[in-house]
């Protein structure tokens, strides 16, 4: 497991692995924004919060496919499924690598992007928090969608179109957090509920995940 | 030991192969031909568990088989040492150094794998088989893109683990010059067109 | 009914000749019910004091809504019997009731929008019911498009259920997130088998009939898919067979 692990670290630190891909989409859409709204900074202030989850959900979105689907092409997910390593265990490594390539430096870079929006000063600790709470379910939910398109020539897209619906829920807490964090409220029911969800998807979700790679291998 | 009882096997819903039968007590090698598209790869698949027999029974003690089909699984960026490290690991197993030298990757190692020619790729997807340490080889067409003297290396290879107790079950075109391998001929196995035994069979 | 009896019906051939029987009563129930109940509804109820002539669009907008939920339910117990037992005929109904559950969700969506407009004064207000039909209308969209986009029927269907399964739970939890997120404007009680308050008898009734009209509408459609289905997949076993046999 742990080799799996770190084999994924280190093929997505190479070149072309796309590391670093995720984090400057982020810092693109970013950056685009204010073009888009307007650069009142009262107004960046009030979306901040919520075009950083954003920002960051399409970023992760935007790496999926590769979590499964180049171990597809050259064959290593089939003799991975020979080999001693249970499927649920497979997928959940391959989660937890594209959060450790992907996630975490979103978590990372976002405080820097909040103060492009100029987010208040109260709202990055929350971000943060969110964020790094949030992202895990992210990869995982990603995981199961890339599961269920493997084998698909055009899966990219339908991947987004799978992926995205069952983002709503760790989206809506997850910004919440973060608005209500900025705004100074109480944050313990949506913080509550998206670390809820964040373990509910690590907990049950890698068995979807290994059951549906199972009948795509076949 | 491998044993294949009255197997019928399926790709894409349709029967292919019916009433297949044999075993492989250690220290034997068996081949397995047939023209192209008759179901060679779907056999070996399906006794490497990968899907699931329409019927029959396939004995295996767990943990005991590895499988290598067309592609090796190598990643290019990674150097031939972390590839083969790598399989070795998840197999549990430490010594990748034996693989590296029975394949002559030595003056290879630290390329990136991205750099080999196809021969060199198969030769290191064929090292695998030596650092997980299991028993009974699944092999799908082993020599594609090898040449000769890459051949004899591999043959080598399959007489070493067939002396220690080894077993090899593959599916290959060429021959090998290993003349104690038994065949078995899936031409006589095909499926009939009526037969009942295809997922669709309660459509017709 | 023993429940082995039951699974009888899991049978193609055995469901083609069953529903040949029984298609044209469920078609014939849903004609009579849906224009009854929409005339009644909308020509022999007196008018709301409140909302006018724009409260009858709630002869579509409910039993729409009801369907578009009821679908998936439906798409739901499919796909686990599939799962668990395997009946082909089960995987291909869920199939054939995710379209009609998605246009179910659309004619929802529209209806609800036209009766929003003189009511709220907006086409579309982020409320949560309304936005969790819209995240339901995704659902199935995402679902018909796995259907189309696999090519083994088998694997097809394996994974649909799956989803179908995971995208419940989501579902689910997206409907209490959006509830969370914003309280809305709907009116607080909805409409459930039970009479409500707020509905008085003469809306009611007529509504109930629309309603049953719609199950009936739904049951119709349903069987006439999956009939298709079945017959689409025989083609293709069909041909598969052919082309083994030159």
């Amino acid at each position: 497991m742990i080799a799996l692990l770190l084999r994924d670290i280190r093929l997505a630190m190479r070149a072309g692995g796309g590391f670093g891909l995720g984090l400057s989409f982020f810092l693109i859409v970013v950056v685009l924004v204010p073009f888009g709204v307007g650069p009142q900074s009262a107004l960046l202030t009030v979306i901040a919060p919520g075009i950083l989850w954003l920002g960051a959900l399409l970023a992760c979105l935007l790496s999926l496919d590769r979590i499964l689907a180049l171990d597809w092409e050259d064959g290593s997910l089939d003799l991975l499924a020979t080999s001693p390593l249970p499927m649920e265990g497979i997928v959940s490594v391959k989660a937890l690598a594209h959060w450790l390539t992907t996630g975490l430096p979103l978590v990372a870079a976002a405080p820097v992007l909040g103060l492009l929006l100029n987010l208040s000063e109260a709202g990055y600790k929350w971000l943060i928090i969110s964020l790094f709470l949030g992202t895990p379910a992210l990869s995982v939910i990603g995981t199961f969608g890339a599961a269920l398109t493997v084998g698909l020539k055009r899966g990219g897209l339908l991947l987004s179109l799978l992926v995205l619906p069952l983002y709503v829920p760790t989206l809506i807490f997850g910004a919440e957090v973060a608005r209500r964090g900025a705004e100074g409220f109480d944050v313990t029911t949506p913080l509550l509920m998206l670390a809820g969800i964040t373990c509910g998807t690590i907990a049950l979700l890698p068995f979807a995940s290994a059951a549906v790679l199972r009948v795509n291998l076949r | 030991m491998l044993e294949v009882s009255d197997l019928t096997i399926a790709r894409g819903g349709i029967a292919v192969l019916e009433g297949v039968s044999f075993t492989l007590a250690p220290g034997q090698v068996l081949v397995v031909r047939g023209p192209n598209g008759i179901g060679k790869t779907t056999l070996l698949r399906t006794v490497a568990g990968l899907q699931p027999p329409v019927s029959g029974r396939i004995a295996v003690p767990p943990e005991s088989l590895v499988y290598a089909g067309h592609s090796d699984g190598i990643k290019a960026t990674l150097t031939v040492t972390e590839n083969l490290k790598f399989w070795a690991e998840v197999f549990g197993h430490k010594d990748y150094l034996t693989a590296i030298e029975a394949f002559n990757l030595g003056p290879l190692a630290t390329r990136p794998a991205g750099a080999l020619s196809a021969g060199q790729k198969r030769r290191l997807g064929l090292a695998r088989l030596l650092v997980t340490g299991r028993a009974i080889w699944v092999l799908d067409e082993p020599t594609v893109s090898l040449d000769t003297e890459a051949v004899a290396m591999f043959v080598r290879a399959v007489r070493g683990h067939l002396a220690a107790g080894g077993m090899a079950l593959m599916a290959t075109h060429i021959d090998l010059g290993l003349g104690e391998a038994q065949v078995l001929d899936v031409a006589g196995y095909r499926a009939k067109p009526l037969a009942d035994h295809d997922f669709d069979g309660a459509f017709l | 009914m023993n429940l082995n009896a039951f699974w009888e019906y899991a049978n193609p051939k055995k469901f083609i000749q069953t529903t040949d029987r029984l298609l044209p009563w469920f078609a014939g129930l849903a004609a009579v019910t849906l224009v009854g109940g929409l005339i009644w509804g909308f020509f022999f109820t007196p008018e709301d004091y409140r909302q006018g002539s724009t409260v009858k669009i709630i002869y579509l907008h409910v039993p729409s809504a009801l369907m578009a939920i009821n679908a998936w339910l439906m798409m739901l117990v499919t796909s686990l019997i599939w799962i668990v037992r395997r009946h082909h005929v089960s995987a291909l109904a869920a199939r054939a009731a995710a379209p009609v559950g998605m246009v179910m969700t659309v004619i929802a969506l529209v209806t609800g929008a036209i009766w929003g407009q003189p009511m709220w004064g907006t086409w579309w207000a982020w409320d949560p019911r309304l936005t969790s039909f819209l995240i339901l209308f995704l659902f199935y969209l995402g679902y018909i498009a796995l259907w189309e986009a696999i090519e083994n029927d088998d694997t097809a269907a394996d994974l649909t259920s799956i989803l179908c399964l995971v995208g419940s739970v989501f579902a689910l939890l997206s409907r209490y997130a959006v509830n969370f997120w914003n309280q809305g404007l709907h009116q607080g009680a909805s409409l459930s088998l039970d009479k409500e308050e707020n509905v008085a008898d003469v809306f009611w009734y007529p509504l109930l009939v629309c309603m049953a009209g719609f199950v009936f509408l739904f049951i119709a459609l349903v069987l006439m898919r999956t009939r298709t289905e079945i017959r689409a997949r025989r083609m293709r076993a069909l041909l598969a067979r052919e082309r083994m046999g030159a």
